[in-house]
């Protein structure tokens, strides 16, 4: 059972964001990238085929939303450390680097659409 | 199996109505009810009650509830003053106590819920058998090898008492393991933020001699590492301690220990 009555805290929120976006990234983000490189390696026709479709709106917003995941996922990813280390433990810290993650993760992938735009 | 709903004699239903009398400063609340030999689901019973004519915590207004309007509420109180841990409760979305929680610091209408994922015995009050057992599980008290001084006390530095501080002071009311999405999914086996708080103060006690045995007893997928630092635990304890970093300083023992 999911708590039917805890009120969602920024700490559970991002705990769970960061293993949903850790399952995105296994099941659609890196089996994304191997095709990608597989299409690269069969040859010019199969690489058409395969950008063709990544450039479709359904193959954009999968390329985005891996990206972001990607980001989000590296960022609290890194918290964990900290905190694996004993460091940044008590509430304000992790609220802090809590959203800095969020903010990190929107600035990291506007930046990578502004430069690959 | 992962379960998404409650069971179907858990799912919570519309209660009775209170209504109070016209004019005060009106709050409403709306409490879980529950009545095992009633064999009837749970409810959501509402209270209108003139918080003008009421003490300032949430505490006082269940027990005026209970005094004034519905005798048959039932729900655990001792000191009313924060140091028993006996009125634990959902309140407002998180776990704290009721005698500490003012009611003005809540918003809107003020929900009362048991502390969640526990079994319950009635209304607000929750089964702790488990939870006790796991606290008994973690033997908290002082174990030695070496022969006490017949004239002596086991003495301690200032600092090595210093590093009890923010441990010593937990009164084990079960907010923090009962906020945690870890223990509420496997709290059979994980042992959870409150009980792990007490294990890291034995094992930093510097008049304990078996700290090498308790690591061992920890180190389990499930006692100690179905913690994933969410951090629900600290957010909701209402002594302002911190089960989080006591949990990560007693991984990092482990991971001391094992590079010897």
């Amino acid at each position: 059972m999911i708590g039917p009555y805890y009120r969602p805290q920024l700490t559970s929120m991002l705990s769970i964001t960061h293993r949903g976006t850790g399952v995105f990234l296994s099941l659609i983000g890196a089996p994304l990238l191997l095709g990608w490189l597989v299409a690269l390696a069969a040859g010019p026709e199969h690489y058409q085929r395969v950008s063709g479709w990544l450039a479709s709106a359904v193959g954009q917003a999968a390329v985005w939303l891996s990206l972001a995941c990607l980001y989000f996922h590296l960022l609290s990813g890194t918290r964990h450390l900290f905190w694996d280390s004993g460091r940044l433990l008590d509430i304000k810290a992790a609220y802090a680097s809590g959203w800095l993650v969020l903010f990190g993760t929107a600035a990291l992938t506007a930046l990578t659409y502004w430069i690959a735009r | 199996m992962a379960q998404f709903r409650l069971p179907k004699n858990a799912r919570i239903q519309k209660g009775k109505e209170y209504k109070a009398p016209a004019g005060g400063n009106i709050r409403v609340f709306e409490i879980y009810r529950w009545d095992p030999d009633s064999g009837e689901n749970p409810r959501m019973d509402r209270y209108e009650l003139d918080t003008d004519r009421c003490g300032p915590m949430v505490l006082d207004a269940v027990i005026k509830i209970k005094n004034e309007i519905d005798p048959t509420l039932t729900f655990r109180r001792s000191c009313r003053e924060g140091i028993c841990g006996s009125c634990a409760m959902n309140i407002d979305g998180t776990n704290t106590l009721a005698c500490t929680q003012a009611i003005e610091d809540c918003k809107g209408t003020i929900k009362v819920y048991p502390l969640p994922h526990m079994p319950v015995v009635k209304d607000l009050v929750p089964d702790l058998t488990h939870f006790y057992a796991q606290y008994a599980s973690i033997r908290p008290w002082i174990q030695t090898q070496s022969v006490a001084s017949p004239d002596k006390e086991r003495l301690q530095s200032k600092t090595d008492r210093e590093r009890l501080d923010g441990l010593y002071e937990c009164i084990l009311c079960a907010c923090c393991s009962t906020s945690c999405p870890s223990y509420w999914w496997n709290g059979d086996r994980y042992l959870g933020p409150a009980i792990l708080l007490q294990a890291y103060r034995w094992l930093v006690d510097s008049r304990d001699e078996s700290t090498g045995d308790r690591l061992d007893e920890l180190e389990d997928p499930f006692r100690l590492y179905r913690c994933h630092t969410i951090m629900n635990c600290t957010r909701t304890c209402p002594k302002g301690l911190n089960p989080a970093k006591a949990i990560a300083e007693i991984k990092k023992m482990l991971v001391l220990r094992s590079e010897l």
